[in-house]
């Protein structure tokens, strides 16, 4: 079940440079699933395109959306404040657990990683985990951390910077292999190098690999076929090596897909 | 009472609002909004003989008050094409318009010889995709060339045939006549306006293939414009598109000639804008006493 609607803001923080946090109340709020994304209109005329923005966190009749100014439509976004409202369209997409949920038992040991703005989908999904989780989660710096206290709170974290100004230095990759993590399967969100990463980690280490991708999208719910990721396997639905990152994914396991 | 129904070419549709193709695949994921029996027409996204990958990604990118896409055409072909996305719109109280595309005029009659014994009710020659480097385009901007394919597809084609016309041409009332002549039962335009974005931080084209087809409201004014040229140049209905995204912009096109109006881009902002720009010509028609839309076709000359 999807929803369109207008939804109004019940509050907006900065949590870093460039990176906010907003809470809107919203119907979608009662489909919606970790790894999930809303389409978000900002109210613009100019601006025709939804932007696509993941769910942090679900809430009763609420959702929370942390999300970085990449340019004009989420500087907009970043300037409104409570009791503003918006158009929305959502939930899309499949979720995390769309294809892996009947794989997890309380035994299973569960790897979260998230790079950059991938970090904040990790959060509603680590809350919603009954089994064992680690959560990598990496930054550019110890300036640009956000969500952390929340991410302990909801698992073992740790933390990789680029510069090294906090937690391990490098990616989260090195920071997996320093501490020497193992896992049962991965779930990741991050840009595509640190995926590409993610995917070879998870194929030597021979257990799945759950990873959101992220594409320009313009409908957001499977009709324009604007942002499909290629595929390793010719797709059911669109009879081409190709599959529709909104419909389809975000998340794919990591093997459906070229990187 | 007021009358919306429209006639193109034999084909009498409820109202003149239908979908741009490409914009709303078969209907199937924007039928969880609107109900597609209220729409006059659904057109489909364009489909070729064999299924097509597309262009590589970014396809689409966001521009003051437009947005450029450059798919490349990617569909899974007329084989499934026919047995899903056709089988689907069976149960729907619309008329079924099939966009056609090809690289080669063998594809094209191909596709629509596919079409012969199908639901369909109309077929759309998609001769003006601005994104695939072979067919399309190069018969959407030669006269000639277009008259000739508009012939072919005559000779095979069971139902009536629309030609889809480029904008990016000099003169858009020659190429609706040369169409007309070549028996085209009907015209609709227009496709989208080739253009390019950079981006300036890192120095290169923001779409994956460099150029892409401006849609949106942006390019309106231009639409109706050739809208108004090419109905004053033929006799065959025009179906008229570009960035309508209200009533009043349907009302405009309808005005400068156009028999129906197609909505497109507009539906990735708000997927009910078909049913809203319908009910929005209903209450003009109400508030100014029209009781027959067929009154307002062509009345600004």
């Amino acid at each position: 079940m999807r929803i369109s609607e207008r939804a109004t803001i019940i509050s907006q923080e900065q949590l870093c440079a460039g990176v906010y946090s907003m809470w809107i109340a919203t119907n979608a709020a009662k489909y919606a699933k970790a790894g999930q994304f809303i389409s978000v209109y900002v109210n613009s005329d100019s601006k025709l395109l939804p932007r696509p923005i993941s769910i942090c966190e679900i809430g009763d009749g609420k959702l929370r959306i942390v999300y970085r100014v990449a340019g004009e439509g989420t500087k907009e976004l970043s300037e409104m404040s409570e009791g503003g409202s918006l158009d929305i369209l959502g939930p899309n997409g499949n979720g995390f657990l769309a294809k892996a949920g009947e794989k997890i038992t309380p035994d299973t040991k569960a790897l979260l990683i998230g790079g950059g703005i991938g970090i904040p989908p990790m959060l509603e999904l680590a809350k919603q985990m009954t089994c064992d989780v680690t959560i990598v989660a990496g930054y550019q710096s110890s300036q640009g951390m956000f969500l952390t206290e929340e991410l302990e709170s909801a698992g073992r974290l740790v933390v990789s910077t680029d510069d090294g100004s906090f937690g391990h230095k490098g990616t989260v990759v090195d920071a997996i292999a320093e501490e020497g993590i193992t896992a049962d399967m991965i779930f990741a969100c991050g840009p595509r190098p640190m995926l590409k990463g993610v995917k070879k980690l998870a194929k030597e280490a021979g257990i799945s690999a759950y990873i959101s991708m992220e594409e320009r999208m313009a409908c957001g719910i499977g009709a324009c076929l604007g942002c499909v990721t290629a595929s390793t396997e010719t797709d059911g639905h669109s009879k081409v090596k190709n599959k529709r990152v909104c419909a389809d994914g975000p998340v794919f396991e990591a093997s459906e897909v070229e990187l | 009472m007021t009358d919306m129904s429209v006639n193109l070419a034999g084909v009498r549709l409820k109202n003149p609002v239908m979908t741009a193709s490409g914009t709303f695949g078969s209907g199937m994921e924007y039928g969880e909004f609107v109900d597609l029996s209220r729409l006059g027409a659904v057109v489909t996204k364009g489909v070729s003989l064999t299924p097509w990958e597309g262009n590589a990604t970014p396809r689409v990118a966001e521009t003051y008050g437009g947005m450029l896409n450059a798919i490349g055409l990617q569909n899974p072909g007329i084989d499934t094409f026919i047995d899903r996305d056709l089988k689907f719109l069976e149960d729907f109280d619309t008329k079924v318009i099939v966009n056609v595309c090809g690289k080669t005029e063998e594809e094209y009659i191909g596709v629509v010889e596919r079409l012969g014994d199908t639901n369909a009710d109309m077929l759309e020659i998609n001769v003006s995709c601005p994104n695939v480097k072979e067919g399309a385009i190069a018969f959407g901007q030669n006269p000639e060339a277009l008259s000739h394919i508009t012939r072919e597809i005559k000779k095979k084609a069971k139902q009536p045939v629309i030609m889809k016309l480029s904008p990016n041409v000099t003169n858009i009332a020659l190429m609706a006549k040369v169409c007309e002549e070549a028996g085209a039962d009907a015209v609709s335009l227009i496709n989208t306006i080739t253009g390019m974005k950079i981006d300036v931080r890192r120095r290169t084209f923001v779409l994956a293939n460099k150029t892409g087809g401006l849609s949106g409201p942006a390019i309106k004014p231009v639409a109706v414009r050739m809208v108004y040229q090419a109905a004053s140049a033929v006799s065959i209905p025009v179906i008229g598109m570009g960035g309508i995204r209200t009533a009043e912009d349907a009302l405009e096109f309808i005005m400068a000639g156009a028999s129906a109006v197609a909505v497109g881009a507009a539906n990735f902002t708000d997927p009910y804008t078909t049913v809203k720009v319908i009910e929005g010509i209903e209450e003009y028609m109400r508030k100014e006493s029209v009781s027959d839309i067929k009154e307002l076709i062509g009345c600004v000359r």
